[in-house]
Order: C-alpha cells, then sequence, then structure tokens
C-alpha cells in the first residue's frame, strides 16, 4: 500500500543519483505521500517515538562502550569513572540508563494499543509477530546492559536469569555453564554479555526494518478498525503524519528529560551502587521495572519447572494472539465486553509488575496467582469465547463517516 | 535466462547434491568452534582444582563459607542438637527425600558440606535462618534443614553435595 510516487527530483546531482538508487522515491513514497488513515490518534506516535528510542540507545550506547572495561575487576570501576571523570559521561549513562525505562514504556503502550484496537488481526499477523520479536530481543538486550554495571544487583540478576535455564530437564546444568563460560557467573559471563548487548541493538534494528516494511505492505490500522476504503479515508504522511509524530516525540523527551535531570535513579536499585559480590545476595532482589510482571508469573508457581515454562509462555502467547482472538471485529470502540476484558487485562498486568517488586509471601502469593490465571484466561479462554458469543455494535461504512457523520 | 529441465539425472543435478551436501558439513563443522568457545576455558578449569579446608578452628554450631570453582561451599558443624533434629525426620514426607547418612562421611555426623546455593535459581541461602534451623533463601523464600534439605518453598532438590573426602579428622580435601 505504498502510495504511487511521482518523485522527481530538482537538482541535477540527484537525478543522477536517482537514476542509479532510487532512493529518493523510497524515502517519497514511504514517508512522504504514504496514505495514513485521517483518524489515527495519539496513541499511534509511539511507534515513531520507539525507533527515536532505538536511536537515543544505539548512539549514547556506542559511546559508553568508549569508556566501559567489561572486566570483573574493572566493570564497576569504569562506570563510576563514566559518572565522574568523563566528560558529560553522567549525562550520558543517565540517559542511556532511563532510555531504557522510555523505551519499554514506550513498547508497552505500543503493545497494549495494538491490542485495544486489534492491530494483529488478519492481514497484520506478521506485522504483529515481528513485534514480539523486537519485544524478545529488547528484553534480552535489556536484561545483559544491565548486567554490565556488575553491581550487587546485576551480578544476582545474572544468576538468577541465568539459572532459569538449569530447569530444563537432563542437559539444564550443561547448558548454564555454557552460558556462564565457568562454574559460575563471571568474567567470561560478563565478557560475552558486553559483547552481545553491542551486537543485539542492530538485530533489533533489522527486525524493525522488518516491522516497518509489513507495517508498508498492510498499512496502517486505525481506531475504528475498518480498512481505508477511498482518498478520502487518508491523508499524506507528511505532513499529517509527520507532524503529529514530531510533536508527541518532543512532549515524551520532556518526560524523558525530567527523568535523566531531575529523579535519574529512581527506577534503579540502591544495590546496585554496591560492587558485585559473589558471597553475598542481597536480602531482597527485583529486576527492573519492566520485567517484574514476568517475575511475578515465576514466582506465583510453586514449582521450578513450571514457574520457568509460565514465564516463557506469557510472553510466546503473545506471538499467538492473531489466532486466539477469534473475533472479527477489531477495535475495541465496537466490542463492548472486550473493553471491559482488555481493562482488567490492563489491571492485572500492572497488579502484577506491583506484585513482582514485593517479597514473595502471604497475600502477595496468592493474588499473583489469581493475577497469573486471569493473564493466561485472557489469552487462551476470554479472548476466544468473546468472537463467539460478544454482541457487537455496528461498525461505520468508512472512516470518514466515522469522522464526519453519516452526512459526509 | 532459461533452465533446461530433463527428467534425467545431469551432472548439473549431482554439482547441486554435491555442492549442498560439502556446504551443510562445513555449515555443521564451524558451528563447533563457535559453541564449544563458550564453556569453560582451561584456565577456568585449572582454577577448579581441589581445595584442603582445616575444620580445626570451625566451632560448635559454626557455618563457614569457602569458595571452590567460584561456588561459596558451606562447612556446618553441627551440634548434638541439630543432628538430632536432622535424623530424626520423616524421610518420606520431605520434598526431596534423602536420609541424613546419605549427606554426611560415615562417622563424621558433625560435619555437613554443602554446596551453598539454592536449588531454585541460584542464590546464597543465610545460614542460621528459617523455621528449620537450616538456611533461608532470601531470593524466594526456600527453606533447608540442618542436613541441607529442602523442606519448604519453590526449591525442588536439597542443597548439593560438592566431591570431598576426609584428609584426616580435621582437615577436608574439596574437588
Amino acid at each position: 500500500m505504498s502510495g504511487h510516487s511521482t518523485y522527481q527530483p530538482q537538482s541535477k546531482v540527484l537525478q543522477w543519483l536517482e537514476k542509479r538508487l532510487p532512493i529518493g522515491a523510497l524515502v517519497h513514497s514511504s514517508f512522504v505521500v504514504y496514505p495514513v488513515p485521517r483518524n489515527l490518534n495519539y496513541l499511534w506516535t509511539f511507534g515513531g517515538i520507539l525507533a527515536f528510542m532505538l536511536g537515543v540507545q544505539i548512539v549514547t550506547g556506542i559511546v559508553l562502550a568508549m569508556h566501559y572495561t567489561p572486566q570483573v575487576d574493572l566493570a564497576f570501576r569504569s562506570i563510576e569513572g563514566i559518572m565522574r571523570d568523563v566528560n558529560f559521561g553522567w549525562l550520558l549513562r543517565y540517559l542511556h540508563a532511563n532510555g531504557a525505562s522510555m523505551f519499554f514504556f514506550a513498547v508497552y503502550v505500543h503493545m497494549f494499543r495494538g491490542i485495544y484496537y486489534g492491530s494483529y488481526k488478519e492481514p497484520r499477523e506478521v506485522l504483529w509477530i515481528l513485534g514480539v520479536i523486537i519485544y524478545l530481543v529488547m528484553m534480552a538486550t535489556g536484561f545483559m546492559g544491565y548486567v554490565l554495571v556488575w553491581g550487587q544487583m546485576s551480578f544476582w540478576a545474572a544468576t538468577v536469569i541465568t539459572n532459569l535455564f538449569s530447569a530444563i530437564p537432563g542437559v539444564g546444568d550443561t547448558i548454564v555453564t555454557w552460558l556462564w563460560g565457568g562454574y559460575a557467573v563471571g568474567n567470561p559471563t560478563l565478557n560475552r554479555f558486553y559483547s552481545l548487548h553491542y551486537l543485539l541493538p542492530f538485530v533489533i534494528a533489522g527486525v524493525v526494518v522488518l516491522h516497518i516494511w509489513a507495517l508498508h505492505v498492510v498499512g496502517q490500522n486505525n481506531p475504528t478498525g475498518v480498512e481505508p476504503k477511498s482518498e478520502k479515508d487518508t491523508v499524506a504522511f507528511t505532513p499529517y503524519a509527520t507532524v503529529k509524530d514530531g510533536f508527541f516525540m518532543a512532549v515524551f523527551v520532556i518526560l524523558f528529560a525530567w527523568f535523566v535531570f531531575y529523579i535519574p535513579n529512581f527506577l534503579g536499585h540502591a544495590d546496585n551502587y554496591i560492587p558485585a559480590n559473589p558471597a553475598v545476595t542481597p536480602t531482597h532482589i527485583v529486576p527492573e521495572w519492566y520485567y517484574l510482571p514476568f517475575y511475578a508469573i515465576l514466582r506465583a508457581i510453586p514449582d521450578k519447572l513450571m514457574g520457568v515454562i509460565a514465564l516463557g509462555a506469557s510472553i510466546v502467547i503473545l506471538a499467538f494472539l492473531p489466532w486466539l482472538d477469534t473475533s472479527r471485529v477489531r477495535s475495541a470502540r465496537y466490542r463492548p465486553l472486550f473493553r471491559q476484558f482488555f481493562w482488567l487485562f490492563v489491571i492485572v498486568c500492572i497488579g502484577l509488575g506491583w506484585l513482582g517488586s514485593k517479597p514473595p509471601e502471604g497475600i502477595y502469593v496468592i493474588l499473583a496467582r489469581v493475577f497469573t490465571i486471569y493473564f493466561f484466561a485472557f489469552f487462551l479462554v476470554i479472548l476466544p469465547l468473546l468472537g463467539i458469543f460478544e454482541k457487537t455494535k455496528p461498525l461505520p461504512n468508512s472512516i470518514s463517516e466515522s469522522v464526519l457523520g453519516a452526512k459526509a | 535466462m532459461t533452465t533446461v529441465s530433463s527428467a534425467e539425472h545431469t551432472r548439473r543435478d549431482f554439482l547441486y547434491i554435491a555442492t549442498g551436501a560439502v556446504g551443510a558439513v562445513g555449515a555443521a563443522a564451524a558451528l563447533v568452534p563457535l559453541i564449544a568457545q563458550m564453556n569453560p576455558d582451561a584456565s577456568t578449569i585449572a582454577a577448579g582444582a581441589p581445595i584442603e579446608v582445616d575444620l580445626a578452628p570451625v566451632a560448635d554450631g559454626q557455618i563457614i563459607k569457602v569458595f571452590w570453582r567460584s561456588k561459596p561451599i558451606f562447612v556446618f558443624h553441627r551440634t548434638k542438637k541439630e543432628i538430632e533434629e536432622a535424623q530424626k525426620v520423616n524421610v518420606a514426607t520431605l520434598p526431596d527425600p534423602e536420609p541424613d547418612s546419605a549427606r554426611v562421611k560415615a562417622g563424621h555426623d558433625q560435619w555437613l558440606v554443602v554446596i551453598g546455593i539454592c536449588t531454585h535459581l541460584g542464590c546464597i541461602p543465610l545460614p542460621h535462618q528459617g523455621a528449620y534451623d537450616g538456611w533461608f533463601c532470601p531470593c524466594h523464600g526456600s527453606q533447608y534443614d540442618t542436613s541441607g534439605r529442602i523442606r519448604q518453598g519453590p526449591a525442588p532438590k536439597n542443597l548439593a553435595l560438592p566431591p570431598y573426602t576426609f584428609v584426616s579428622d580435621t582437615k577436608i580435601q574439596i574437588g
């Protein structure tokens, strides 16, 4: 669904280039004349924000790598060197650390938006699955980056997460030793995590290209979930979407800057300013906030192997969403029951996040179990059944009708 | 560009199969060093040689921590009361049933030597804590008794036993 490009560069040099590599026409058709639904709301600006955040992480990360030393005796000290000695090192590191949180915040908004408006439904299944892959690689990247600091939380996060693989029957211990490159988390582990932490963002960038490609093949969903039918339903990407994306990106950057300049350690843990000590586990270890819901699911299940399976399943299940949701109506606007279950699902996800930060005892364990059951029931029971039993509201005939009223 | 197809086997078919086979074997062979390099290297293995621990300074009831292969090893000098607690438990009721006699060396009932890594997700349990006078893991609440056996919580197994022998009555060799 790329817009038909009539791109004809003015300058002779660009004309010369265009004949040999039509990159101008590609950009023009994808980001200038590309038709976007006229009714997109601000939730649709998070794709652009995510691309921007990936850029921020790669740029600050490459610069930080110039000052960081991936060696167990020097890693923590080199981070402190970045904070105290390197010119603007404190700013670059706070941008990178808080940037990760902003990146995850934006990706969660983006994902919940996709679920609310049914953006994963036919023909956008591959687009959605590519997004799930990006999210998985993001989680791996964020985890390894957190380990590089080599504070107490870093070390014990590395220990706990790599030990998840020890739950695999038979070969678990062999796999864990292989991941560590030793008999415990140590220098070989830190060194390889550094290598992979540098690599994976570029893997993400590659999958993002596929994600955008798939998006431009099937076109954007929109708040009505009704496909554009005529030219009246769409507007040109530039200036309409460009300025809307740009404006909200600026608003988002204000939030980002507030964290970086006013509360840069709010989302971190004080224990991570203690150098890694393999002899002492901190009394209360928790992952970064963006992993907390999954951590709560892991702890909610009293069996080790089943807990690890549930943790994995809670992420992998997202890839099957296009087939678990049986309703033909995309947008929650026209699905009164789905809307209620959706908001309950959001509350459950946030609730699991809160429980993940609490010690695993008493009422917290019971609540975590109830919420875990709802989490899976939402995908495996509610969504398949709603498509059969829900009475949906009538859809508008077109996007322009929903925006302008029937008289248009 | 056209390709001539024929029902007969041609020399090109042979080349396809032969090239594909060489490529597959080559790719598989290339994976071996790429995967093997992540396993513990020679210096790590060498640093994992056996160590000797002198038990004489360990007081009654004391738990000391030594490191072998980067893993913490708990050496627990158990009191009479703690040994009795460990022995009188009905083994069949345990999540990972093992009698106390299988966890210590015969004739050395007072010495319990275990790897100090919670069998749940690898945290280091805190000594002399929890409801069973053994260890308590702060990460996910697993509790171990005075024989290092799992009694309560998400850990599936008892604290593992390292390979060790008594060199003399007051000295052990771990590894």
